[in-house]
């Protein structure tokens, strides 16, 4: 029974996107690990990425000559176009996200709470400088938003918690939560484990409490089923 | 009164005053202003607000501007980034006010300006702590914040290539911020790479139609000759 390494978590979101969305989808992949999901997108999903700062039909990071200071994604990588790309201003880029156009947004998270609240721009610390960029309009826009993050954090804590600490980005607004152990459904009904990945539902369950899961839907090894 | 086509970047940002509200485009590097903010530098305006997405990279362009002390607010979604530090200084020692607006309401606060809206109703960052003070209303079962717009004395674009008439076209995600705060302040500056005859664009491919400029400054002087 193997954990699921970052890649993994990609590879499986993305599979989820594909299988779910099988005409395409409009896609956002937040700064960071989600990024990885772009890697693992089968070919023929008809996934069309969008970036915040302005563009569709987005395509992977650019190298050598094709670098353009003009062409970058949100986390300001230089990135390429694919045939199709659209580019528009920032109040058009907003408004496709705010008005639900787009299918899917991953985004990374501090934590996520079992009704679907979303922590990830502010860890509440009195000395850090507040930055929140687009993760408010993110959290609250596309249509499924998904989290990608490690399910404990460094000190083992889990970053599922019953009610968020840190300050939030957006409330009841996470549909699904993507990590190294399991994947989970969130929101009004609280807490689903959907597949485990090197653990068993016991120790899940031991790790998480207090925490409440249903155990109805697992799926992945560990499960006996 | 139509766009006046500029000698200099110094022409381009004379007689602002003390106290204005600055309209700064770009993301990151990708459509900063860079030549006319450093222009803004040499004009010696003071007691500055500044909008703009991020709050400065490096020394050079706003981060110069900041470094001069005469900016006395920033309105921004990120301003924390690696090659921040001239802002983090200030920020961490009292010199500077800071109001952190997520993206899309920035950018929809600029477009509301421009467009003569009064105020609207946005859904994103309700819940949140930068909801703290808005008022809160529901609509059709969804919450929203009431947001007002954002007026600007002056606007620093950066466009790809301009014509005589003051039409804009920009260059890929370098057109970011830049067709919203080119609607947004009473003085719009502009500058772009070259300017050419009217009718040398495609009427089609205008994004900022000329009406909302009203200076110009060509990179390369000759092409404006």
């Amino acid at each position: 029974m193997n954990t699921r390494t970052k890649d993994d978590i990609a590879a499986a979101i993305a599979r989820d996107i594909a299988g779910e969305h099988p005409d395409g989808a409009y896609v956002n992949l937040g700064i960071g690990q989600p990024t990885l999901v772009a890697d693992h997108l089968p070919d023929g999903s008809g996934v069309v990425l969008h970036t915040e700062n302005g563009m569709l039909a987005m395509g992977p990071a650019a190298h050598g000559d094709d670098i353009d200071p003009d062409l970058i994604n949100a986390g300001k990588i230089p990135v390429t176009e694919l045939p199709g790309a659209a580019y528009f201003h920032q109040a058009d880029s907003f408004a496709m996200m705010r008005g639900g156009h787009l299918d899917v947004c991953v985004l990374g998270a501090f934590q996520v709470s079992a009704g679907g609240d979303l922590a990830n721009w502010h860890t509440g610390a009195p000395d850090a400088i507040p930055a929140v960029g687009g993760a408010m309009d993110l959290a609250i826009g596309a249509k499924r938003v998904w989290v990608m993050m490690t399910l404990f954090d460094k000190q083992g804590t889990p970053k599922l918690v019953p009610t968020c600490t840190y300050p939030l980005t957006g409330v009841g607004c996470i549909e699904r939560v993507y990590t190294d152990l399991a994947t989970f459904a969130v929101g009004p009904d609280g807490v689903r484990v959907l597949e485990v990945h090197g653990i068993d539902v016991d120790g899940l369950v031991e790790r998480m409490a207090p925490l409440e899961l249903h155990l109805d839907r697992v799926v992945g090894s560990g499960t006996g089923r | 009164m139509t766009a006046r086509i500029c000698t200099g970047y110094d022409e381009a940002v004379a007689g602002t005053a003390d106290g204005s509200t600055v309209l700064v485009g770009g993301f990151g590097m990708a459509g900063m202003p860079v030549e006319l903010v450093d222009a803004l530098v040499r004009q010696g305006a003071a007691d500055l607000t500044i909008v703009s997405n991020n709050a400065g990279n490096g020394d050079t362009g706003l981060a110069a501007l900041l470094a001069t002390g005469r900016v006395r607010k920033i309105v921004c979604s990120f301003p924390r980034q690696t090659d921040s530090w001239v802002f983090d200084d200030l920020y961490r020692s009292g010199r500077i006010e800071l109001e952190v607006v997520p993206q899309g309401n920035l950018a929809e606060r600029l477009r509301a300006a421009g467009a003569g809206i009064g105020a609207f109703y946005s859904p994103t960052a309700v819940g949140t702590p930068l909801a703290e003070g808005k008022e809160v209303r529901e609509i059709d079962g969804r919450t929203y914040l009431l947001e007002y717009p954002i007026h600007g004395d002056l606007a620093l674009v950066k466009a790809h290539v301009a014509d005589r008439m003051g039409n804009l076209v920009y260059r890929r995600t370098a057109r970011n911020f830049g067709p919203v705060m080119a609607t947004a302040a009473s003085t719009v500056a502009v500058q772009v790479d070259r300017v050419v005859d009217a009718g040398a664009l495609d009427p089609e491919a205008v994004i900022t139609p000329g009406v909302y400029v009203d200076r110009i400054v060509p990179a390369a002087q000759e092409a404006a000759a």
